[in-house]
């Protein structure tokens, strides 16, 4: 590791290009006027595009740690990269109606980068003090984000998101300092070995005040309270970054902590990840049963979402396709979950499951997207969910969580059935008197966007499962450890 | 060849979903009808063209999820072809029987073709993560059929029991198949290689847990007591060409995935809790007509008619795990009994579902005590009905004579008990159809007030999509080596798998 690459900018092109986007775009949108602040967005769409490209470029390049050891670009970092800004991208033409002309649209489009930019740095945070600091700049901007339409029901989801987010956030920093001082390092690969010779004790009580702040992060239980609220109070388009963006960049850097600075024979965090994805995946579904609107059931959909992808956590290190499985499944569930989103934009006067009767005379291929979205959650082969459920069952069992495999299909049936009270209602006939005929959001400017990230969204969701085989591959490549 | 097959129908339901749906319906219907037309030619030509006893044929593979042992992988034996040919004749049948739908003819049309494509996969398929894709996706586009083309609010309600229940099975399939392709060395979820492989060969906990996690996967499917409970109320609300494909593809998948998998993979286990499937099959088999002799209702007789059927099957698979005092040739027997018996009930039960759709079109209702002496005004509905009633219960001279006798005289001696009380069920099932041919036919006139002004005989293409099926069904009664001369030397392969 020589000192002038360990201190190469370049090596964060994709950040610093988000970064950038974001404070040339308030600059921009505090001089532009109200109607031609799209400019804003097209910036941001350019920014993540061109961050894509610099992934793609450097994930040919080989692993390595930048900034000291703090951060590492290696396979786990490429993927949340490219799964983060493909998000940014889909949330940008998602929120297009509601955002366009809006007065604070250039705050919508800033804040969104950078809470991104905060993923991305959790997802490649190889160092304690950086993990906080990432998990700090993931979180504000979406506090923010949360309120951002300054609806009565958004402010008090903003609220609650930040009062969770403050409170385990505290235990957070309480986790990082008694990690540090009993491992004596905050980098990761040190604090491997400090942690080994250090006191069970004292390392468990750490660990699990530090999981507390990513378990607010992912929106797993016991962190979960603010997902139904934010994701109910809230616009769709801001409900869908919530809900997407970082948990992406908060399950990487969960995987990264404990695969390479935490001993499992010091503490057994497999087994405690393991309970704490059974519990998000079974609390998460049998909130979701009885939900009438349907962003309160995506709400609860990705807290039992967050427990599948825990149990590929809950492998890591110990099953070969544990980190695979964890990365591919992210994507998947990124994209279906945006979908899902997007046809909920793009149908502004549908808000409960009873305003869905009948939408397929209405609105037949956003219908015909949102089943595929909502199937592809459930796991329903060809789609991408289903490979990602695959690997990560496979993985569990091969990694010795049986029985957590065997709940996880029992929880995959009871979702079936959730999911299906919202595709239901869409094949009936409309009630007498109701209109007929393709209206999504017509009359709204930029009404086709949503309706287009949606089409796009069901389609990669289908590509993605059917190419699982080559993505996986790529995904192999194992995080880069301490030199 | 067989991919085209396969994909063949997919191809045309993408091709006319990009039809708008305001041109006129025939085109919908015309082409369904085509495309069944043209696979089942294919399929004929694959019949043709292959040869018994060659082991898989028209065999294709290319690596799919390649870190995990997935791999796109087809290919047809004696146990699969003769049902691609079943599911190609079948629904060419209900594509004939549909030709008049009103309701949304375009995505009807799309979903049976889609439908189509996901069972002919599923019976070549030769990878479990591809058998499991097909048999989930069955699932699926049965779910939106039942929903969106059943009789109203009672149709959704079926559809989503039917949905949860057998996608629970299906993730208990998904389950034990990860325990199996976790136990091979180097993993791999590739059926032929499993099969030569053996991983769980002596037994013990695991195997027994993944055949138990396939076994009820399977028998949901199928579906025996317990687990039957979906079925009568999705084929009750079901239109009836989705009933005969449900009945006569669908349940074949669940009897289908323990010869081509459980059996072959899993010998001694499969040996060791045989006795297990000659259980359930036996009480499927009582349990079935007995339950089918207490209804009143035409579909849902004729629904649990089926898990009577199924049981037979299930009793055949049993006997050919049982070696002690049997010998190879009474297990080859059974187990070509129950392949006779899957492509049997398929024809007949088909033929049944789409006769019981004609009387529902007419009356508006299944109930059998509505109607009363149709055979005056309709004699050829009560001649085909009739032959129909004769082939289910096992006739001689039809094909369900020929599945059950082999069926019966294979398991005799492996299990004397069982298949006495097996038999009791043909006896059964003599009584409840010829109670409901007399109820429907004989006595004085009678149609339901809804019928309107009179009860019409067979349309033509009623008459061309229920005599074909029932003709196919005495071919095989009487000439049984067509059938028999493909299916033999798989059978004979797979009892000598599962005695090794």
């Amino acid at each position: 590791m020589s000192g002038a690459m360990a201190h190469d900018p370049g090596a964060l092109l994709p950040e610093l290009l988000l970064l950038g986007g974001a404070v040339v775009g308030l600059l921009l949108g505090a001089w532009l006027p109200r109607r031609r602040q799209y400019l804003v967005r097209l910036l941001a769409a350019t920014v993540a595009l061109g961050g894509l490209v610099a992934a793609a470029v450097a994930a040919r390049q080989p692993d390595q740690l930048v900034f000291g050891t703090g951060f590492a670009v290696d396979t786990p970092t490429h993927a949340t990269r490219v799964v983060v800004l493909g998000s940014v991208l889909l949330a940008l033409a998602l929120s297009v109606p509601a955002t366009t002309g809006h007065r604070r649209e250039t705050e919508f489009v800033v804040l969104l980068q950078l809470g991104a930019l905060g993923a991305m740095l959790l997802g490649g945070a190889n160092d304690l003090l950086l993990l906080f600091a990432a998990f700090l700049l993931a979180s504000i901007p979406l506090y923010a984000l949360a309120g951002w339409d300054a609806r009565p029901l958004g402010a008090e989801a903003a609220l609650k998101y930040y009062l969770t987010g403050a409170f385990l956030g505290v235990a957070m920093l309480a986790g990082v300092t008694i990690l540090s001082g009993v491992g004596a390092a905050t980098g990761y690969g040190p604090l491997r070995d400090g942690l080994a010779a250090a006191p069970p004790a004292a390392v468990g009580v750490g660990l699990v005040a530090l999981l507390a702040g990513l378990a607010f992060k992912i929106g797993a239980v016991p962190g979960h309270f603010w997902v139904p609220d934010v994701a109910d109070g809230t616009p769709a388009a801001v409900a869908a970054v919530v809900t997407t963006i970082p948990k992406v960049g908060g399950l990487v850097a969960l995987y990264r902590l404990l695969v390479v600075a935490v001993p499992p024979e010091v503490v057994a965090w497999p087994l405690l990840v393991a309970v704490l994805a059974a519990a998000s995946m079974t609390l998460g579904n049998l909130a979701a049963f009885l939900q009438s609107s349907v962003q309160r059931l995506l709400g609860y959909s990705t807290i039992s979402q967050v427990g599948y992808l825990l149990m590929a956590v809950a492998v890591a290190g110990r099953a070969d396709l544990a980190q695979p499985a964890l990365l591919f499944y992210l994507a998947a569930y990124a994209v279906a979950n945006l979908g899902a989103f997007a046809v909920v934009a793009a149908l502004p006067w549908a808000r409960t499951l009873d305003d869905f009767r009948g939408a397929v005379h209405r609105a037949p291929r956003l219908v015909a997207a949102l089943v595929v979205c909502l199937l592809g959650l459930v796991g329903t082969p060809p789609t991408a969910v289903f490979v990602g459920k695959l690997t990560v069952f496979t993985a569990a069992v091969d990694g010795g969580f049986a029985w957590l495999a065997v709940l996880a299909v029992v929880n995959t049936v009871a979702s079936l059935f959730y999911y299906l009270r919202w595709i239901a209602p869409t094949m009936r006939r409309p009630a007498a008197g109701e209109p007929v005929g393709e209206a999504s959001a017509a009359g709204r400017p930029g009404a086709s966007w949503p309706a287009g990230a949606a089409y796009a969204c069901a389609t990669v969701v289908v590509a993605l499962g059917v190419l699982g085989g080559v993505v996986l591959t790529v995904l192999a490549g194992p995080p880069v450890a301490a030199p | 060849m067989l991919s085209l097959i396969v994909f063949l129908p997919a191809l045309a339901a993408a091709v006319l979903s990009l039809v708008p749906a305001s041109v006129p319906r025939r085109v919908f219907a015309g082409s369904f009808v085509a495309v069944a037309a043209l696979d089942l030619a294919l399929v004929l030509a694959a019949w043709i063209g292959f040869v018994p006893g060659g082991g898989f044929q028209f065999e294709q593979r290319v690596p799919w999820i390649p870190g995990a042992g997935i791999s796109y992988h087809v290919g047809v034996d004696g146990l699969s072809l003769p049902l691609v040919a079943l599911t190609a004749v079948l629904f060419l049948a209900a594509a004939v029987y549909s030709l008049r739908e009103q309701r949304a003819p375009k995505a009807y049309a799309v979903l049976f073709l889609a439908l189509q494509t996901v069972c002919l996969g599923l019976f070549a398929a030769l990878d479990l993560i591809l058998f499991f894709l097909f048999f989930d996706l069955s699932i699926v586009f049965m779910y939106f059929l039942i929903a969106g083309w059943g009789h109203g609010e009672r149709a959704r309600a079926a559809a989503l029991k039917f949905f949860l229940y057998t996608f629970l099975g299906s993730l208990a399939l998904l389950l034990g198949f990860i325990l199996l392709s976790l136990a091979a060395e180097p993993r791999t979820f590739d059926i032929v290689e499993l099969t030569a492989a053996d991983p769980l060969a002596g037994g013990g906990t695991y195997a027994a847990l993944t055949l138990l996690a396939i076994g009820v996967g399977l028998a949901v499917k199928t579906p025996t007591v317990p687990f039957h409970t979906w079925l009568p109320p999705a084929h009750t609300e079901a239109p009836a060409a989705g009933s005969a494909i449900l009945a006569g593809v669908l349940l074949k998948m669940g009897t289908y995935g323990f010869v081509r998998i459980a059996m072959p993979i899993l010998p001694d286990t499969w040996r060791q809790y045989a006795v297990v499937a000659i259980v359930v099959g036996v009480v499927s088999v009582v349990y079935g007509a007995l339950v089918a002799l207490a209804q009143t209702d035409l579909k849902r007789m004729i629904a649990y008619t089926s898990v009577n059927h199924m049981g037979y099957v299930l009793l055949g698979v049993g006997a050919a795990g049982v070696l002690a005092g049997t010998d190879e040739q009474a297990r080859r027997l059974a187990t070509t009994g129950a392949l006779t018996q899957m492509v049997s009930h398929g024809l007949i039960t088909g033929a049944l579902f789409l006769l019981a759709g004609v009387l529902h079109e007419r009356g508006h209702t299944y109930r059998m005590g509505a109607y009363s002496g149709l055979a005056a005004t309709a004699p050829a509905f009560a001649g085909v009905f009739a032959v129909a009633a004769f082939a289910s219960l096992g006739l001689p001279g039809f094909s369900g004579f020929i599945a059950e006798f082999q069926i019966f005289t294979g398991a005799l001696a492996a299990a004397p008990v069982a298949t006495v009380i097996a038999v009791t069920g043909i006896v059964l099932t003599a009584a409840l159809f010829l109670r409901a041919l007399q109820q429907l036919f004989l006595g004085p006139p009678r149609i339901p007030q809804a019928a309107g002004d009179g009860f019409l005989d067979l349309r033509p293409r009623e008459t061309l999509s229920i005599v074909p099926l029932l003709a196919l069904a005495t071919l095989i009664g009487l000439l049984p080596r067509v059938l028999l001369d493909v299916v033999e030397p798989a059978s004979a392969t797979l009892v000598e798998l599962v005695g090794r």
